[in-house]
């Protein structure tokens, strides 16, 4: 087999399972958002005949240690998670992106001050940064969702300033200084969308990740608070029991670990569309 | 001064910037707590004699420049201050809990070293199958939580075969065997996640290698496709892989804030977490400082590691 040949089965293949992924996500969002009406119980009704009950027709994915219902307390708890995750990439997106655009593109003393206190947020282990901020703050899911954002935008901002470096120089963008379009038209019209690609890329790993990282901290107590339902706290309460009730443990698990790879398969797809020569890194 | 000596002070000199804003970050940490942090760590019962007792304690009464001052002179001679909760010295608290996260993130990382490094040479060099298994164990590796692989290999290694201990920890010194057998499960979760990503990095870095020119000649040479594969494209392919082994490094440290929660190892992670439930400020302080040292540490010592891998990077320092 040639390499091409090898390239371009890779890429189908990447192309194919990055549409899986697409497709994973559809129906788990749409899962998010009909939580309410694809729930067969009431998640935090407490059911005391059926404390942790193991799975059957009525209760698919079985019931926990009050005897609440384990399948409609993942919906709603996904609902949560899915809800900081996204929330806090819009967060990292929206100041990183302006942040790595401006340093990258003007670069000099602008960029040195804004990346230098970016890069110090670099230099702590991310979960022990959102611990700190969770120390300071308190614990609680919008906080989860500002911290995860405050672990995020350091990348985010580095990786767009170096496709603004790249992009900056190239022969278009200098066309259109030489049309007379003013510094920052450029930047905003030609440079940005043009620098957007490996940052939706990261965005999109960064998604899967978030889900990972909000259900850590609501494991470790330090995420969402009950009563609000939380595939971390489910996790937690469900290692309690997991000799008589793994059901209470498995599906919150599960639900996380399919999240994760559909984001994780988006974005190695988009990464291939957006680097054809690096054939799923 | 050579390029390889001035290299290295080079990048000794670049992390004492770091470390000076990372301490300022969390001698900070304390004091930005909302409100008043001594009545918020005493909770509601305090009098304001206590109050004050503490807050004089901690030095929380003085001019800000003043405490961080003082803190970095206890700092360098090794007093990071006392627990206010049990009276013992910070120093001592950590110096027994470090150990533990040690040999936790190392056995870690060594493992998935050893299992990611190999499989990523495998599917870089034998196309087909082991490719194609590769890439369903990179992708299942990444997604999978960690702490929750965690409960899986509890339910099965220590609830239902009874292999393992399902958690607890003995130390090294006083047990060999017995403190290996309660690291076996924390130390297969965290290596994992980390053995996909070794694996993915050697892969990519692998692939490149083998399609450089110098591979082609080595080839046209009739060199032994092992010899290359090993001798020549694997030495390449280090810079990458030693690169996200210590960006890793990190994450696992991040990784073993969960897992010894998980596992009830008495790390440092375990403490900061406990410590964070407590509102016990003086030990998260300390913690976190003692966790973030560590991972600059590292990201010194990986910076140093290119230059000796990859003699190119010696040259940078001329430019």
């Amino acid at each position: 087999m040639s390499a091409v040949a090898v390239v371009l089965r890779t890429r189908r293949r990447v192309r194919g399972r990055a549409a899986l992924g697409v497709a994973i996500l559809v129906v788990l969002v749409l899962i998010a958002l009909l939580a309410p009406v694809l729930a067969p119980h009431d998640p935090n009704a407490i059911d005391q005949s059926r404390v942790l009950a193991g799975p059957d027709a009525s209760h698919p994915f079985g019931s926990d240690a009050l005897g609440r219902d384990v399948l409609s307390r993942v919906l709603f708890a996904y609902r949560v998670s899915l809800g900081v995750a996204v929330g806090s990439v819009l967060v990292a997106l929206a100041t990183g992106v302006p942040l790595g655009l401006l340093a990258g593109f003007y670069g000099g003393w602008v960029d040195s001050l804004l990346m230098r206190p970016v890069d110090l947020l670099l230099a702590l282990p991310a979960l022990l940064l959102a611990l700190s901020l969770i120390a300071i703050i308190g614990p609680g899911s919008g906080v989860a969702l500002f911290a995860i954002a405050v672990i995020y935008l350091p990348i985010l901002a580095r990786v767009v300033r170096g496709s603004v470096l790249g992009v900056k120089g190239q022969a278009y963008v200098l066309g259109a200084r030489a049309r007379g379009v003013s510094r920052t038209g450029c930047m905003l019209r030609h440079v940005l969308p043009n620098s957007l690609g490996p940052a939706v890329v990261q965005a999109s790993v960064l998604m899967g990740f978030a889900i990972q990282i909000e259900a850590a901290l609501s494991f470790l107590g330090l995420g969402a608070q009950p009563p609000t339902p939380s595939l971390g706290l489910m996790l937690a309460d469900g290692y309690q029991v997991l000799q008589q009730a793994p059901w209470a443990d498995i599906f919150p698990g599960l639900a996380i670990a399919i999240t994760v790879l559909a984001f994780t398969l988006v974005g190695d797809g988009l990464r291939d569309h957006f680097d054809p020569r690096g054939v799923s890194r | 001064m050579s390029v390889r000596t001035r290299y290295v002070v080079e990048r000794v000199l670049l992390a004492v910037p770091t470390l000076l804003a990372m301490s300022i970050f969390v001698f900070l940490l304390i004091r930005l707590v909302p409100g008043d942090p001594v009545r918020t760590m005493l909770g509601f019962r305090a009098t304001p004699q206590n109050v004050a007792t503490i807050r004089h304690q901690l030095h929380l009464d003085e001019p800000l420049l003043t405490q961080y001052g003082d803190w970095m002179k206890g700092l360098l001679h090794g007093d990071l201050g006392r627990d206010y909760v049990s009276h013992a010295p910070l120093s001592e608290l950590l110096g027994s809990a470090l150990p533990v996260t040690l040999e936790l993130t190392l056995l870690s990382m060594g493992l998935a070293l050893a299992v990611g490094v190999p499989l990523g040479v495998l599917a870089a060099a034998r196309p087909g199958a082991p490719r194609r298994l590769m890439d369903g164990f990179v992708i299942v590796g990444v997604s999978i939580p960690d702490f929750w692989l965690g409960t899986l290999l509890v339910l099965l290694f220590a609830a239902t075969l009874v292999w393992l201990p399902p958690s607890g920890y003995t130390p090294f010194t006083a047990d060999p065997l017995g403190n290996l057998r309660y690291m076996a499960l924390p130390v297969l979760t965290l290596a994992t996640g980390e053995a996909a990503y070794i694996a993915r990095t050697t892969r990519g870095a692998m692939d490149e290698a083998l399609g450089a020119p110098f591979v082609t000649f080595l080839r046209a040479k009739g060199l032994a496709e092992r010899s290359i594969v090993f001798r020549h494209a694997l030495r390449n392919a280090s810079v990458p892989i030693v690169t996200v082994a210590g960006i890793q490094f990190g994450v696992l440290l991040g990784g073993a804030i969960v897992i010894e929660t998980l596992f009830g190892l008495p790390g440092v992670g375990r403490l900061t977490v406990t410590a964070i439930n407590q509102r016990n400020y003086t030990v998260v302080q300390g913690a976190v400082l003692v966790i973030a040292t560590l991972f600059i540490l590292v990201n010194l010592v990986t910076d140093l590691l290119y230059g000796w891998l990859d003699p190119r990077i010696d040259a940078g320092g001329d430019r």
